[in-house]
């Protein structure tokens, strides 16, 4: 019988190096696809910046200040490049492999895989960059995102491997019951999702700024001009929201079999612990970011910002309260 | 709230109007000198999303504190750790509620607005929304191609024809279909996805009804923790409960009239130390005549007795002992356990027998029970390294005196009061099982047996199931409202003036309106109108 702890981990380490090859492909194909776009953009801002520019130039800062990207020649029309498509290939099989590592865990350790931190954040990755595929198969998302998405997963599991590593172990009596299932199952669903969602708002951001900095004539210096390759701001926007739609019943759902369990192992349903507080902070800021969207004067950066803050309020609910403060939920397995 | 959760504004406003069943803007109010004018501008404003969305982050913003600060509901002595830390800090932070922060008033206040705003904009709403139900689909838009999506044909059937099969069409896909004659020709409104307002109306309710039973439980439901040992049993009344917490309006009446016996308590061990399972296993019967049952009480698996549950959330050692005093007496034998407090993961434990009835003085022993005890070799200390009892040993320390239970104030039966007792020995004494200690003076202890304790709480919260079913309904209303897509589409045919005064071929229009999803709705409308028509007008 092979040592399948072992397995699990060296398959682990495979799913990082395939999602960093990926994301370089993700780099290539945006490189490539982002002079695609600035030329084609061209046309239309062209007309739209230069009547400003005098205006400008007449009461605001000199108009030499004034920076337009520089604009390489607009390549032949259709797909150029395979990065892209490879880089697609590598994500889906880093997610085999990545499932593979999972399975192997649960079978090394005869449990659901999800019962400590390190297992917890592996599977959230996971989740996120399932949920990336799925948003990309169903036009939600585009490939251009792929490398800013990437990124915080292989850092993410890097650290997750390294600084939370534990070794396969029985749980603790607290964690033996079928909710375990249900509730950190949903829970690390929505969680991935929500992080995912939290880039994507962080993108919008680093869109809209591009735009209205190029709306108004101003000089667009690093890293607001890696947006030029992002999708419209709009789009982004509607892919946040369409990521968090879709995991905040989840979440929802995760907080009330929490709840359902609390009651049978602790003897009361909600008793404000810390976790159960961070819980709840980001319970409420998604739910204000979903008002938010819908009311005049809070859409788009707004919106977006919330949208950021949840997603903190997230890591903090399960980084922060694990490790700093002391509680009930302490099955982080972490020494510290 | 005023505006519909997570509905995005994407078609032109004039259309926009037609679908929602939002409130109108209520118009500035006409200047009146009435008293009520500031009082409802005030009530307009508590009640506007903008006021909502604060409160929310309000509300967010104020459990930070609860969760970085010591609760005292969730752990007393934790909390008199930071007093003892912040000595200057504390009292300040102990004034404005901060160790307690969920039951403060600001956090009440905050929300208690929310709840108040939400009430205030959900009864409109649903009254809205109850009409709405009611109304038929509006009448079809005299162009219907100026609609976001729409397409038109000619066929051979008569209008009637056409708008019948058509009508067929929309009900399959679950359309509220509405028909009209008009000058224009037949024509059919319909529209679904009215579960979207349904769901999010539903949402907020149950947010309501969830507070309600979170407050239903907080004022009629009880709480209390026993100390059980081994062999020993306990019945459901006030006075046998070490630590009880009635909620404000619970009557003692309302107790379970339940009883259970400790029959033996197991806790098993990886071997690295961690537990692994807990066991009690607990005869139990309902009231005084009630059949006696077993049952085995565990993490995850409380014992429920009618509205009653009883978990197990503690448990510790029981060493027993033999005590004789000077003259001979027994006065302590193996039927009363001493419990033992743990003070750490492998169960090294404090313990205090108190023997007023010794003669002709007091007794008194304070002790360190370790269940698997071991010496470190430089210092001497006695410890234990492992929480099962492989080894078990005491250390004990002997006293004679006044053990204080005779001044009638309360004392801790955990805690020994040494003003006024003497050491028998300056030296601590270790035994092991089985083993026993001749006192200086006479007198003696022997160390006869290990029995275990464990804790149970016991609690009632009639709001429970009102709660469960809340949250339910709101993750029902959370998933209609986000994902019910609302629709709208209207059919026009009408015929075309033919040759020499006969009617000619009949054109049909369709148009559709979507509020969300408008990418997908395009697609959808289209395979709804090439079901709608014969397959040689199809582009």
């Amino acid at each position: 019988m092979p040592d399948l702890g072992q397995l699990s981990d060296t398959l682990l380490f495979a799913a990082v190096v395939l999602y960093a090859l990926a994301m370089l492909g993700f780099a290539g194909d945006q490189a490539t696809s982002r002079a695609r776009r600035v030329s084609a953009e061209t046309v239309v801002r062209g007309a739209v910046v230069a009547p400003r520019r005098v205006l400008v130039g007449a009461g605001g800062p000199a108009a030499d200040e004034v920076v337009v990207p520089p604009l390489p020649p607009a390549p032949a029309k259709g797909r150029k490049g395979f990065a892209g498509p490879i880089a697609v290939a590598l994500t889906l099989v880093g997610v085999a492999v990545h499932v593979g590592s999972v399975l192997a865990r649960g079978f090394a350790a005869h449990r659901v895989p999800w019962g400590n931190m390190y297992e917890f954040s592996s599977m959230v990755a996971l989740a996120a960059v399932a949920v990336f595929l799925v948003c990309l198969w169903r036009g939600k998302l585009e490939r251009s995102m792929g490398a800013f998405i990437m990124l915080p997963v292989v850092c993410y599991l890097g650290l997750a491997g390294t600084v939370l590593y534990t070794k396969a172990g029985p749980l603790v009596p607290a964690l033996n019951s079928y909710w375990i299932k249900i509730h950190v199952a949903a829970a690390i669903l929505a969680s991935g999702a929500f992080l995912l969602s939290g880039v994507v708002a962080l993108l919008y951001l680093l869109r809209e700024r591009f735009d209205s900095r190029l709306a108004e004539g101003l000089e667009v210096r690093f890293p607001t001009t890696l947006a030029a390759a992002l999708p419209a701001a709009q789009g982004l926007d509607r892919a946040a929201y369409a990521v968090i739609a879709f995991a905040f019943p989840i979440w929802t759902f995760a907080i009330i079999a929490g709840a359902i369990w609390a009651e049978s192992a602790w003897g009361r349903y909600w008793g404000w612990d810390p976790k159960e507080t961070w819980s709840f902070i980001t319970w409420v800021l998604y739910a204000g970011y979903l008002h938010a969207r819908s009311t005049a004067g809070w859409k788009g950066r707004k919106a977006a910002w919330i949208a950021v803050a949840a997603a903190l309020a997230l890591i903090v609910d399960y980084y922060v309260v694990n490790i700093f403060v002391v509680g009930i939920h302490s099955y982080a397995g972490v020494k510290q | 709230m005023t505006t519909t959760t997570g509905m995005a504004t994407e078609t032109p406003p004039d259309l926009d109007a037609s679908l929602s069943t939002q409130p109108a803007p209520v118009a500035p109010p006409v200047p009146s000198r009435s008293p009520l004018v500031p009082l409802r501008r005030s009530w307009r404003q508590l009640t506007s999303m903008r006021t909502a969305l604060l409160l929310l982050f309000l509300l967010a913003l104020a459990a930070v504190p609860g969760s970085f600060l010591p609760q005292r509901p969730v752990s007393p002595q934790r909390v008199s750790a930071y007093f003892a830390k912040h000595r200057a800090l504390a009292p300040l932070l102990d004034r404005v509620g901060g160790f307690d922060v969920f039951a403060s008033p600001w956090f009440a206040a905050i929300y208690l607005a929310l709840f108040v705003s939400l009430v205030g904009c959900l009864v409109p709403r649903i009254r809205l929304h109850a009409k709405a139900l009611r109304t038929p689909p509006p009448k079809v838009p005299a162009n219907l191609s100026r609609l976001p999506v729409a397409d038109r044909w000619e066929v051979d059937a008569t209008p009637e024809e056409v708008v019948d099969a058509a009508r067929r069409t929309l009900k399959k896909s679950r359309y509220r279909v509405v028909r009209r004659s008009t000058a224009r020709g037949a024509e059919l409104s319909a529209e679904k996805g009215y579960l979207r307002e349904t769901g999010n109306l539903l949402f907020h309710v149950c947010l309501v009804l969830l507070l309600v039973g979170i407050a239903w439980g907080a004022m009629y439901g009880f709480k209390g923790t026993v100390l059980v040992k081994e062999g020993k049993g306990f019945a459901n009344a006030n006075f046998n409960y070490d630590d009880r917490k009635p909620g404000r309006l619970f009557h003692e009446s309302s107790l379970v009239p339940l009883q259970f016996t400790l029959n033996d308590f197991r806790a098993t061990y990886a071997p690295d130390g961690k537990a692994s399972t807990f066991d009690a296993d607990v005869t139990w019967s309902n009231g005084a005549d009630g059949a006696a049952r077993r049952y085995d009480v565990r993490v995850n698996h409380p014992l429920e007795v009618g509205a009653a549950k009883v978990y197990l959330i503690g448990h510790g050692y029981a060493p027993e002992f033999v005590v004789r005093d000077p003259q001979g007496r027994v006065v302590l034998d193996r039927s009363e356990s001493v419990v033992c407090l743990p003070q750490d993961a492998a169960f090294t434990s404090t313990c205090v027998l108190k023997l007023p009835d010794a003669l002709p003085r007091q007794m008194a022993f304070e002790g360190i029970f370790t269940p698997s005890t071991v010496q470190d070799p430089t210092t001497g200390r006695v410890g234990s390294n492992f929480p099962a009892a492989r080894n078990p040993g005491v250390t004990l320390l002997a006293y004679t005196g006044d053990v204080g239970l005779d001044s009638g104030l309360a004392t801790s039966v955990y805690r020994l009061d040494k003003s006024r007792l003497t050491l028998r020995d300056p030296a601590a004494h270790e035994l092991f099982l089985g083993e026993a200690w001749q006192l200086p003076g006479g007198g003696s202890i022997a160390f006869v047996g290990v029995k275990e304790w464990a804790t149970f709480q016991v609690t009632q919260d009639p709001g429970k199931l009102l709660a469960l079913l809340a949250g339910s309904g709101m993750v029902i209303g959370l998933v209609l409202s986000l994902f019910v897509r609302r629709r709208r589409v209207w059919v026009r045919a009408s015929t075309l003036a033919g040759g020499d005064g006969r009617p000619g071929r009949t054109v049909v229009e369709v148009g559709g309106l979507a509020r969300t999803d408008t990418e997908r709705f395009a697609e959808e409308f289209s395979s709804l109108a090439d079901r709608m028509r014969p397959e040689e007008t199809r582009a």
